[in-house]
């Protein structure tokens, strides 16, 4: 199981398919930095193919307070700590970044 | 016999802008020597490492190309890149500056599960 | 002007080498050059002109044994030529940089 961790606003359209395709069953997501816009209600449309119970959808909590959308993410996404991160990266056997 | 662990590098950076490109292949050359089997994928700007006819003379940088061209010296011919992105930026495998294994993007994942380790550039 | 090498004994600058200074430069390492050293430090050099680098030790074998034959393209011959570490050696030898990743 792989950790996708990218770092980009949703406007860079070829490295989020980049990266969905790059997924397997069972892998995670992190939105760290600009990626964090990603979380918002209005760009769910680029993760619509993928299901919840499937791949797990998470954002880095100091990048989403840092910008102002604690209270405007889409549901999908859970909010991780630092500590979360490095238990995310713990929990798959590789990492890949995507920037 | 030691098993020797795979290993992917995904190459995301274009050339000469940043030191990325050249440290890619610095790992991917050191890889090789201790026998490791390395596979190169080049998606996004990364492709751009791999246009041909490069002269880096003025800027007074050693030619990424040429250090490209000796991946084959070092056993590493596992290239590859997708063809939409390199339909993206208008360009064809003449353009190249060596051969490569043209991939769909949805066998980004296949490459990934296939290989032990990952390292992006 | 002074020729320059590094701490390590490399030449500075790759336009200052001669055939006349490789056999110094061999003389200082203990190796007498033959022609069957000089095709190689031969090889090395081309190698550094298509490349841009100084071969490890894996891709000298393979370029030797592309352009002299396979007889010749073996860590054992290159060794008998080059004690100790024949890339490395080769390198300082044909005036070119020490080679990167080289065990």
């Amino acid at each position: 199981m792989t950790l996708h961790v990218i770092n980009k606003t949703p406007q860079n359209k070829s490295l989020y398919l980049n990266m969905l395709n790059g997924l397997s069953s069972g892998d995670a997501i992190l939105l760290i930095e600009d990626a964090v816009y990603s979380a918002l209600e209005a760009h769910q449309s680029l993760f619509k193919a993928l299901s919840p119970d499937d791949i797990q959808l998470s954002a880095l909590e100091a990048d989403i307070q840092a910008r102002g959308l604690e209270d405007k993410l889409s549901p999908r996404f859970s909010s991780v700590n630092d500590q979360g991160f490095v238990k995310l990266s713990c929990e798959h056997d590789k990492i890949v970044s995507w920037y | 016999m030691i098993d020797k662990k795979s290993i992917l590098i995904i190459n995301q950076s274009a050339p000469y802008g940043s030191s990325k490109a050249r440290e890619s292949l610095d790992v991917a050359l050191t890889c090789s020597i201790f026998e490791m089997p390395v596979s190169l994928l080049f998606i996004g700007d990364g492709l751009y490492q791999l246009i041909n006819n490069q002269s880096p003379d003025a800027l007074n940088m050693k030619k990424h190309e040429a250090m490209l061209s000796a991946l084959p010296m070092y056993d590493i011919e596992k290239i590859y890149i997708t063809e939409e992105d390199l339909e993206s930026i208008g360009l064809t495998e003449n353009d190249l500056a060596m051969p490569v294994t043209l991939i769909q993007r949805d066998a980004i994942a296949s490459l990934i599960q296939q290989n032990d380790s990952v390292l992006t550039f | 002007m002074p020729i320059e090498f590094d701490d390590e004994g490399y030449l500075r600058d790759l336009s200052d080498w001669s055939p006349e200074m490789a056999i110094d430069i061999a003389t200082a390492e203990g190796i007498s050059l033959t022609d069957a050293h000089l095709e190689i430090i031969t090889v090395v050099r081309e190698f550094y002109q298509t490349y841009e680098l100084s071969p490890a030790m894996r891709p000298l074998v393979k370029a030797v044994s592309l352009k002299l034959g396979k007889d010749k393209g073996k860590s054992i011959y290159l060794m008998k030529l080059f004690p100790g570490s024949p890339a490395k050696i080769v390198a300082k030898i044909a005036g070119l940089p020490k080679p990167d990743n080289c065990i």
